[in-house]
């Protein structure tokens, strides 16, 4: 049976309800009285509020409430929280107010709140909030920011600098000095919006006569953001419930608490009604967190004979107008601790300046810092392979850290658990006939095509992680899950997990192991997760930790219950616990298997008592947390083929091959599902997505009209492919898998272009690769 | 002002007094309580708000619902019959043509239309056909899949 369940891709278990329109998002949830809440936002990124009249919102019909930052603080509801502060970095954590009370500093920063008896109500109100604002000047480019008479935002952060940090290994100066050749490059890694396609909502119903609040809330971590509101709210935590209901996707946009969050509870309170806060996307796009916004001039030192010696980076990182719940990480210790990515680089050292500016805050989005590492150093890879004219496979070869299964400890100190890099290139170039790709390629280049192919190798760091390297990084939460087994008398199976998958499909995949392990069937096992008052203390879904940790939780519970149940049985056969053995859902003496009791047996007596061992507690379930001895690393090849038309600069994708490594995998379906998606996403970097300011720190790209999301038809199918290589780093051998699509495919497709471009005499265009910048690009080189 | 407005919803007939401005998902989610039809943007670009009105697929988001009086209207509610998955929703459940489920409401109706239009369609035509509906979690990968099937079961 365990064979069977596990590794299997069966349909999904979430599925009847989302398919059917019976799945309750948080909008969707309707309270009796319910009010709504509309947040007024300031139109300037950078100004001074002289006076907020709210008199003629307050006395429109059905209008309960009209709130100011003063009513807010006043009320004892403080700043939100910023939830990592790296050591060493002499961070600046100033103030960031749920609503703005003297100063605005990105354009979407709340100053207000309306609550009215209906949504439309609420809107209309919040329009006749009238604010006078003194317009200061603003800054949206974070290398700019930290120059001489620049805005300032925060009177504690001068230049703007939020925070300065860096990592360093071996020798880079002497490594420099000896090198045959170095590569230079100014990347610039563009700010992204994450778009998923459920926008924010927060609906909380505050009771006055306990002190008790219930929030439904968007979120990837409920247990987080309960933690958090405890600190803001002045609510004691125990008091808080969060519930994240169904969620329709995070990307890492729903990890942080948000200003909205503490403002509905607020309202909840000042109201005595619930309240509820439904996001418009035209809102998302200016209060949900953005991603990446990287400056980085970086350099790679290598050999004649394309051996690569050393890498040195300097990076100027967008925050943004505030301090997000997890940004300062972001662009540190999940990005700089990364710039060895599969390869044996020696040396290193990154300097990174966290950087505030007039603009979103910014914080994880989708691979968050991996991505920033990983195209780094690709690009930096290809452009020694070209100026040696060496083939980018053949480079990667030559440098990758060879395959290991007991940790292999790279320059910026963190020891990777397990891999074998070139194992999945020669895969992928066996999938896609490389040597015959190449000679197409060169047959369609003298027919005047413009064919390029472009490679990714990359190692990335997930599964986060273990809660002592969590504490050491600076990171205000532990990084271990929890998980419980519940047994019930009909031998049916409830399990509770700290995780909050949204759209990962673990109900799925932990009803699966729990199958497998324990004798039970998929369809027996409910797993239940993203409520706090209903599941144990966890971190949450981010970082690709779902099943790498939470999995690590479920097994120790599970073990667990095989333990007491060998006691029940042991004592129904009249046998020594130490002699009875477990097979395949059945319990039974050493040497005897036709003697046996199922699990189900053994739950309902467990669960009835009647006849149970002297002292042995009734019941079966059990409660684990499970803190993982390291992160997981999963890597990959991923190879892109493309056709740029030189006439009008556009970019066809025709072929896309993808070679990931996750360790054991419980359900290839899912699996290959993240894949996909994170494919998609990287490819938008390349080639669509960009958010862009004006000179006035004003967003362009502030709606899905402005902003490119990836369609259907810009993508041919994807050709996956798989290897195992099983991580210690829990019970399973599973790595994450949620993240390395997008990590990998955006210097894949990147790398392609550039190939493409190559006998052109192009050698940088700056993503997106959208076909006006191509199409200039090319006339700029002709010259 | 009121105004009223006559529609038959998953073969239900419904008549409400609303506001001339109400937007007919709002009175698809907020009057009917018929929530599985999504909002995800404001500009009428993500389509997870599309619903079929009188056989075809439209933006509930783009249309206010005095403009739906007298018409059809299905939503993700009422397309399974008699206790059975259309085929689009088994399709989808079978070629995991969905993650977070935000956007398959809007996806399985623009699919049901198009394939009303066209009952074999090329895996080009079925991208080409989903232009109005955006995915952030499956790459559309096997929503395409999805769709080919569905089209061998109908």
């Amino acid at each position: 049976m365990a064979t069977r369940i596990f590794g299997s891709g069966i349909k999904r278990r979430e599925d009847p309800r989302l398919i059917t329109g019976q799945a309750k998002y948080t909008d969707d949830f309707v309270l009796p009285g319910m009010a709504h809440l509309a947040v007024v936002r300031s139109p300037y990124a950078h100004a001074k509020i002289k006076g907020i009249r709210t008199k003629k919102a307050a006395a429109m019909e059905g209008v309960l409430g009209v709130f100011t930052g003063k009513d807010m603080k006043e009320a004892g509801f403080g700043p939100i929280p910023c939830a990592w502060v790296v050591p060493g970095s002499d961070t600046k954590t100033p103030p960031y107010r749920p609503l703005a009370i003297d100063v605005v500093r990105f354009a979407g920063n709340a100053v207000a709140v309306v609550v009215a008896v209906d949504r439309y109500g609420a809107r209309d109100a919040a329009e006749a909030v009238e604010v006078d604002y003194e317009p200061l000047p603003a800054v949206s480019n974070a290398e700019e920011a930290t120059r001489k008479g620049q805005p300032q935002l925060h009177a504690e952060a001068p230049n703007n600098i939020c925070f300065k940090w860096n990592v360093k290994g071996g020798d880079v100066e002497a490594a420099f000095r000896s090198a045959d050749v170095v590569v230079k490059e100014r990347i610039l890694n563009q700010r992204l919006i994450p778009n998923a396609i459920e926008p924010r909502a927060a609906l909380a119903q505050y009771s006055a006569a306990t002190n008790e609040v219930t929030l439904w809330v968007t979120s990837q971590n409920p247990h987080i953001v309960r933690f958090l509101l405890s600190l803001d709210t002045g609510i004691p935590e125990q008091k808080i419930r969060v519930i994240a209901p169904e969620v329709g996707g995070g990307f890492g946009s729903k990890i942080p608490h948000y200003p909205e969050d503490a403002m509905a509870i607020f309202a909840s309170k000042m109201c005595g009604c619930p309240v509820k806060w439904t996001e418009t996307r035209s809102e998302n796009y200016r209060g949900t967190i953005h991603g990446r916004d990287h400056i980085q001039d970086v350099e790679m030192a290598a050999t004649k004979d394309g051996k690569i010696l050393a890498l040195r980076a300097k990076v100027w990182a967008n925050l943004g107008a505030y301090l997000s719940t997890a940004s300062t990480g972001i662009p540190t210790i999940l990005h700089g601790l990364m710039l060895s990515g599969a390869y044996d680089i020696k040396n290193i050292h990154e300097d990174v300046y966290g950087v505030f500016t007039n603009t979103t805050p910014t914080d994880a989005y989708r691979g968050a810092g991996r991505p920033e590492a990983t195209f780094m150093v690709e690009r930096l890879v290809d452009l020694v392979a070209k100026k040696l004219k060496m083939d980018p496979a053949d480079i990667r070869k030559k440098n990758f850290i060879p395959p290991f299964t007991e940790g292999h400890t790279v320059a910026t100190g963190i020891t990777y658990d397990s891999g074998n890099y070139a194992g999945t290139l020669d895969k992928a170039v066996t999938i896609l006939d490389y040597p015959g790709l190449r000679r197409q390629q060169a047959e369609r280049r003298r027919k005047g095509e413009c064919v390029g192919i472009g490679f990714s190798t990359y190692a990335e760091i997930c599964g986060l992680g273990p809660s002592q390297v969590a504490g050491a990084v600076g990171f205000g939460g532990g990084l271990w899950e929890s998980a419980i087994v519940r047994f019930h008398p009909s031998g049916k199976v409830n399990v509770m997990v700290g995780i909050s998958p949204h759209g990962q499909g673990e109900e799925t995949t932990f009803a699966q192991i729990v199958a497998s392990e324990l004798g039970v069937s998929v369809e027996d096992v409910e797993v239940v997760h993203g409520d706090t008052e209903r599941t144990p203390m966890g971190w949450g879904s981010y970082g690709s930790r779902s099943t790498p940790v939470g999995s690590g939780a479920l097994m120790g519970a599970i073990a667990k219950i095989r333990e007491k149940a060998k006691i029940v049985t042991a004592h129904l056969l009249e046998a020594a616990t130490e002699d009875i053995d477990y097979e395949d859902g059945k319990f039974f003496v050493k040497g005897s298997p036709s003697k046996f009791k199922t699990i189900q047996d053994v739950a309902l007596m467990a669960n009835v008592a009647w006849n149970l061992p002297k002292g042995l507690e009734p019941g079966l379930e059990a409660s684990a947390f499970f803190d993982p001895p390291n992160f997981v690393y999963p890597f990959g090849a991923h190879i892109a083929v493309v056709r740029v038309d030189p006439e009008t600069g556009e970019i066809r994708l025709e072929r896309y091959v993808a070679v990931d490594d996750c360790g054991r995998v419980i359900n290839p379906m899912i699996v290959e599902g993240q894949i996909h998606g994170g494919i998609v996403q990287g490819i938008g970097q390349a080639l669509f997505e960009g958010a862009a300011y004006d000179e006035n720190a004003q967003l362009l790209t502030g709606s899905m009209m402005d902003y490119a999301i990836p369609r259907a038809r810009s993508f041919p199918r994807f050709e996956l492919g798989m290897t195992e290589t099983p991580t210690s780093a829990n019970p399973l051998g599973v790595k994450g898998i949620g993240e390395t699509g997008t990590i990998a495919s955006t210097p894949a497709v990147y790398n392609a272009v550039m190939d493409a471009l190559a006998p052109l005499g192009v050698e940088q265009v700056h993503m997106p690769l959208t076909p006006e910048r191509v199409w200039r690009a090319i006339q700029q080189a002709r010259r | 002002m009121k105004h009223s407005v006559s529609v038959t919803v998953n073969g239900v007939r419904r008549k409400h007094e609303v506001e001339a401005r109400l937007l007919l998902v709002h009175y698809l989610r907020e009057t009917l309580g018929l929530t599985g039809t999504n909002v995800g943007c404001d500009t009428s670009q993500c389509g997870s708000c599309t619903v079929l009105l009188d056989g075809k697929a439209v933006k509930s988001c783009t249309m206010l619902a005095v403009q739906a009086d007298g018409s059809e209207i299905t939503t993700i509610e009422g397309l399974a019959a008699d206790g059975k998955l259309h085929p689009l929703q088994s399709a989808f459940w079978e070629k995991h043509g969905l993650q977070c489920g935000f956007c398959t409401p809007g996806m399985i109706l623009t699919a049901c239309h198009l394939l009303a239009k066209n009952p074999k369609p090329s895996d080009a035509e079925i991208r080409h056909g989903l232009e109005g509906n955006f995915c952030r979690c499956t790459g559309y990968q096997n929503i395409v899949a999805a769709v080919k099937e569905a089209a061998t079961r109908m």
